[in-house]
């Protein structure tokens, strides 16, 4: 049966599972997998740039064997022609075998689902969601902290815009014993679509605060994302709020020996540089971690 | 009171909030029906103070999930022979297509055309764009 990946739902828990199992033996043996999915071509359609996501999608299927075709912007495909986005996934669907998408308005590869007859990964839609990040968040999780449940984890920065938020909440608390605490300015605060639908309606104890300092020492992930300047209306908001909420060596000092340290990168400034040295420093193994989810999310969803 | 008696076979869409017989006659699209159509606007009712009251006579097959969403205090009553069949309550239905449109600028049904607007309902009980999850908020549109 055709399986897509859109919301970060549509994998069962008992999937993600054996996903992340399939990644950890993948990152263990990576040479059993080299001509996995070899004579197979996985099509990047990317209608804006995101250089670094890209990347992780076709090293993943490169590492398989496989091959790689796509566009990365869309002012040199046929996006800014004016074809719908099912006219595309349609033609996409005799080149490639599988597809990943990314798409500036929301709710795009969910429509390019319905048309395709391939396989279509989400690979971050507006400010919604994007479920590869998740996975990739929920590996480095295991892997820090040797489960995904019975953990306190804090997000930080923009929780109203940040898609990766969204996404690894909605997923984590799927494990029993999640607490959460939303580290973001009023304005950034995660949508109500979040807190009541997810958080309130399943029990799920979490916590608002503006500071970061008042979070600190009950945490066991710190999931830190940024601050964007597209993000704001006016200049002086942006100002205002882009450095309240920047990590540093000093503000880890409450922290558990054990606190992991996440972030989808690329960072700015929101991490400074000297806490890269320190043990919880976390985001460079997600960044590759991503890479091996991505590859078993290819296996999986080619049947391979 | 009505003639409900002079339908041999059709629905009673009773108890419409008054004033918005004719909005539901077209979202219906009643006017397309080849069959006696009567709209009955403004009159008494003992439940709800002043009603609408929309009868339709002929054997038909209506959407009328739509209804639950419009106004859930209407009620419909089957009518065979002459004789009340069935009266029915509505619920809310778990997805509305093309009934009311999304209103988030970075929905992807902003930017195209041509895509079914749908919001299905979500376990609060209100409806959310599938495509962007955006929540409808009916005092907004
Ligand atoms: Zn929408």
């Amino acid at each position: 049966m055709l399986r897509h990946l859109i919301d970060p739902l549509d994998l069962s828990k008992e999937e993600v599972i054996s996903l992340l199992d399939l990644a950890d033996d993948i990152k263990q043996h990576p040479e059993n997998y080299r001509e996995k999915a070899r004579y197979k071509k996985l099509a990047t359609l990317f209608y804006e740039p995101s250089t670094r996501t890209r990347l992780s999608f076709e090293a993943a299927m490169l590492n398989l064997g496989g091959s790689v075709l796509g566009f990365s912007d869309s002012s040199q495909s046929s996006a800014t022609k004016g074809e719908s986005i099912a006219d595309t996934i349609r033609v996409i669907s005799a080149y490639a075998d599988i597809c990943a998408m990314r798409h500036p308005k929301e709710g795009a590869p969910l429509r390019a689902s319905h048309y395709s007859r391939i396989p279509v990964i989400n690979a971050g839609d507006g400010g919604h969601q994007h479920p590869t990040q998740t996975l990739t968040d929920l590996m480095t999780i295991r892997e820090r902290e040797g489960r995904l449940s019975d953990l306190t984890i804090g997000v930080c920065g923009d929780l109203k815009f940040g898609r990766t938020v969204h996404s690894l909440i909605k997923s984590i608390i799927r494990f029993p014993n999640i607490r959460l605490v939303l580290i973001s300015p009023e304005e950034l605060r995660v949508p109500d679509y979040i807190t009541e639908d997810e958080l309130k309606a399943k029990n799920i104890p979490f916590t608002e605060v503006r500071s970061l300092d008042d979070a600190m020492a009950k945490l066991d992930i710190l999931y830190m994302t940024r601050v964007q300047r597209e993000r704001f209306f006016n200049e002086e908001d942006y100002v205002r709020l882009k450095n309240s909420y920047i990590l540093t060596t000093d503000k880890l000092r409450p922290a558990k020996e054990t606190l992991a340290v996440l972030h989808p990168l690329p960072r700015v400034n929101e991490i400074t540089l000297a806490v890269d040295n320190d043990p919880r420093a976390a985001y460079f193994e997600q960044a590759e971690n991503g890479v091996y989810v991505r590859m078993a999310l290819i296996i999986f969803l080619l049947g391979l | 009171m009505l003639y409900i008696d002079s339908i041999q076979n059709g629905l009673v869409i009773d108890h419409i909030q008054a004033g918005t017989s004719m909005r539901i006659y077209h979202l219906l699209k009643l006017d397309r029906l080849d069959c006696g159509v009567a709209i009955i606007k403004n009159v008494r009712s003992e439940k709800y103070g002043r009603k609408d009251i929309i009868k339709i006579e002929g054997e038909i097959d209506l959407n009328l999930d739509i209804l639950g969403y419009l106004d859930p205090n209407i009620t419909i009553v089957v009518i065979k022979d002459g004789n009340v069949a069935e009266k029915k309550s509505l619920t809310l239905p778990k997805t509305l297509t093309n009934v009311i449109r999304c209103n988030n600028p970075r929905c992807i049904t902003s930017a195209e055309e041509g895509i079914d607007h749908i919001f299905s309902l979500s376990e609060k009980g209100c409806y959310r764009c599938i495509y962007c999850d955006e929540e409808f908020h009916p005092s907004r549109s």
